[in-house]
């Protein structure tokens, strides 16, 4: 186990996949929340285009979005995220754009998770907001989303939790997170590929566990009794 | 008529998949047998890279590349008629050896110590070093030129590892194939490719890229490929290094490296090849 630390930067790899994951929830949960307001809004052109975006990019592999983000956007239309001539601009465009990849593909499935939520809110809570006088943003803000976030809570989980995990095909572009480190060790010592499989599979184990336990507690408790 | 519709789209959709699944079990067959170990009978099951231009290949039904005929000169030493191939990619090598889905593996396996408490290793039969794949008009002449370059590599593999040893000031960009870096070198968004100069050479060489890219032909490594058998099987291993022995002193060594790195216009470095084999244990 020792040797595995002293010849392999394994916690900056762990590091790298929290950091992904992290960022990656923050801007699906946004942009998500945004699709889903489009979604369920009075504007049929935006009900149209939020449709349109989820099945198109639930039905695309992730390993596609993230290689086209850096091989289509970044090398052939030259978007760069980090400044193109620092010291570290492959590994730091890496990073950035397999985030914006699994914020592009996950925010499909936090949007229809979001949805479902809404489901849960009757639709009498939604009339009672209009008969008070409030407008679509405002039943939105102060009745709905409320009680459709705390309902969303589980399938929100389930989305976060496939997220974590999915942070691995960041390696397909070189980033040198957990998956990478696991190829790296089993490349080079082949000997210790139990000790290597049991190390990742036990930090995936210690972040989703907990993780799952906490918000399914979560969405127990913060559940609208009706 | 709707209900009939959908029942063609399901129809036609099976159809897709079975063809599907019949064209991936042709190269699936290989894994499938259970024939005896290397010892007996006259058949032999070889593992060999099938994507690798050049060293293993495995295109329109046919297995071409260095590798493949040092691997059937080995086979016939042995006395081996039914030559199987099966696909190794680097991860496997050692558990496909290891749970006997192979008896030999020829497939740019590099000898190295930690290998050698999973496997054992006959040869090597060839030494291949690290170089660089760069753009035809590039003026890079050799590593050390390299410094606030950007590279590209496999993610894990040994070149990868060594240029982040030895060249801090380089960039690496690492991808899971090679074939994404290829592009990126060609158009100059990357300044060069690097891995062993025998897999390099096999894309030079290939059509698309033919006098785009050219290998800058200094290495700054030694990777002496082996065979993979089992740990352990001093008898087989022998019996190898006697084959390989063979192929260099009749000149049919030469030949498959005239053969498959020729067209590439690759120079053979002669100080280390053809190797001397190393002692069985």
């Amino acid at each position: 186990m020792d040797e595995l630390f002293d010849q392999f930067d394994i916690w900056s790899a762990f590091g790298q996949t929290i950091y992904l994951a992290f960022f990656s929830a923050l801007g699906a949960l946004i942009l998500g929340t945004v699709l889903a307001v489009m979604r369920v809004g009075p504007v049929g052109i935006f009900n149209r285009a939020g449709a349109a975006y989820v099945n198109l990019v639930r039905n695309t592999p992730l390993t596609l979005i993230v290689t086209f983000c850096l091989l289509a956007l970044h090398y052939q239309l030259k978007i760069n995220l980090a400044p193109a001539t620092s010291s570290t601009s492959i590994v730091d465009n890496g990073v950035r754009w397999a985030i914006v990849g699994l914020i592009v593909y996950h925010a499909a499935f936090v949007c229809e998770a979001l949805r479902s939520g809404i489901n849960t809110v009757p639709p009498g809570q939604a009339e009672a907001a209009r008969s008070i006088g409030l407008g679509f943003g405002q039943s939105l803000r102060y009745v709905v989303l409320p009680q459709a976030f705390r309902g969303a809570i589980a399938p929100l989980a389930s989305v976060l939790i496939a997220l974590i995990k999915n942070t691995t095909v960041a390696y397909a572009i070189g980033v040198a997170e957990t998956a990478a480190f696991m190829r790296d060790a089993l490349e080079f010592r082949p000997d210790l590929s139990l000790m290597i499989f049991l190390l990742v599979a036990g930090f995936f184990v210690l972040l989703t566990m907990p993780l799952g336990i906490l918000l399914t507690n979560l969405s127990q408790r913060m559940a609208v009794k009706r | 008529m709707k209900t009939r519709r959908i029942g063609a789209l399901i129809g036609a959709t099976t159809l897709a998949l079975a063809l599907g699944a019949c064209g991936s079990s042709d190269d699936g067959t290989a894994s499938g047998g259970s024939s005896g170990s290397a010892a007996d009978g006259d058949s032999i099951k070889i593992g060999i890279k099938f994507d690798q231009p050049g060293l293993g290949l495995f295109d329109a039904g046919k297995y071409s590349g260095f590798d493949v005929d040092v691997a059937n000169y080995v086979a016939k030493e042995l006395g081996k008629t039914n030559v199987t191939f099966i696909q190794s990619p680097s991860k496997q090598r050692e558990d496909l050896i290891a749970t006997g889905q192979v008896d030999l593996i020829f497939a740019t396996y590099s000898i190295t110590d930690e290998r050698k408490q999973k496997v054992s290793f006959a040869g090597p039969y060839f030494v291949a070093g690290q170089d660089l794949l760069v753009a035809t008009d590039s003026d890079i002449t050799g590593p050390e030129g390299l410094d606030g370059k950007k590279l590209c590599s496999v993610t894990s593999s040994t070149s990868a590892q060594k240029v982040k040893d030895s060249y801090p000031g380089v960039q690496l960009q690492n991808f899971d194939t090679y074939s994404k870096c290829l592009d990126l070198v060609v158009n100059g968004q990357l300044d060069a490719l690097t891995t062993d100069n025998t897999i390099l050479a096999g894309y030079a060489a290939q059509p698309a890229y033919k006098g785009k890219l050219k290998v800058v032909g200094k290495t700054f490594s030694e990777e002496r490929y082996g065979v993979g058998l089992k740990k352990g099987d001093v008898a087989l291993c022998e019996k190898v290094n006697t084959a390989l022995k063979k192929m260099v002193d009749s000149g049919e060594w030469q030949k498959a490296v005239d053969a498959n790195f020729g067209p590439a216009g690759f120079k053979v470095d002669t100080a280390t090849n053809p190797p001397k084999t190393d002692a069985c244990s």
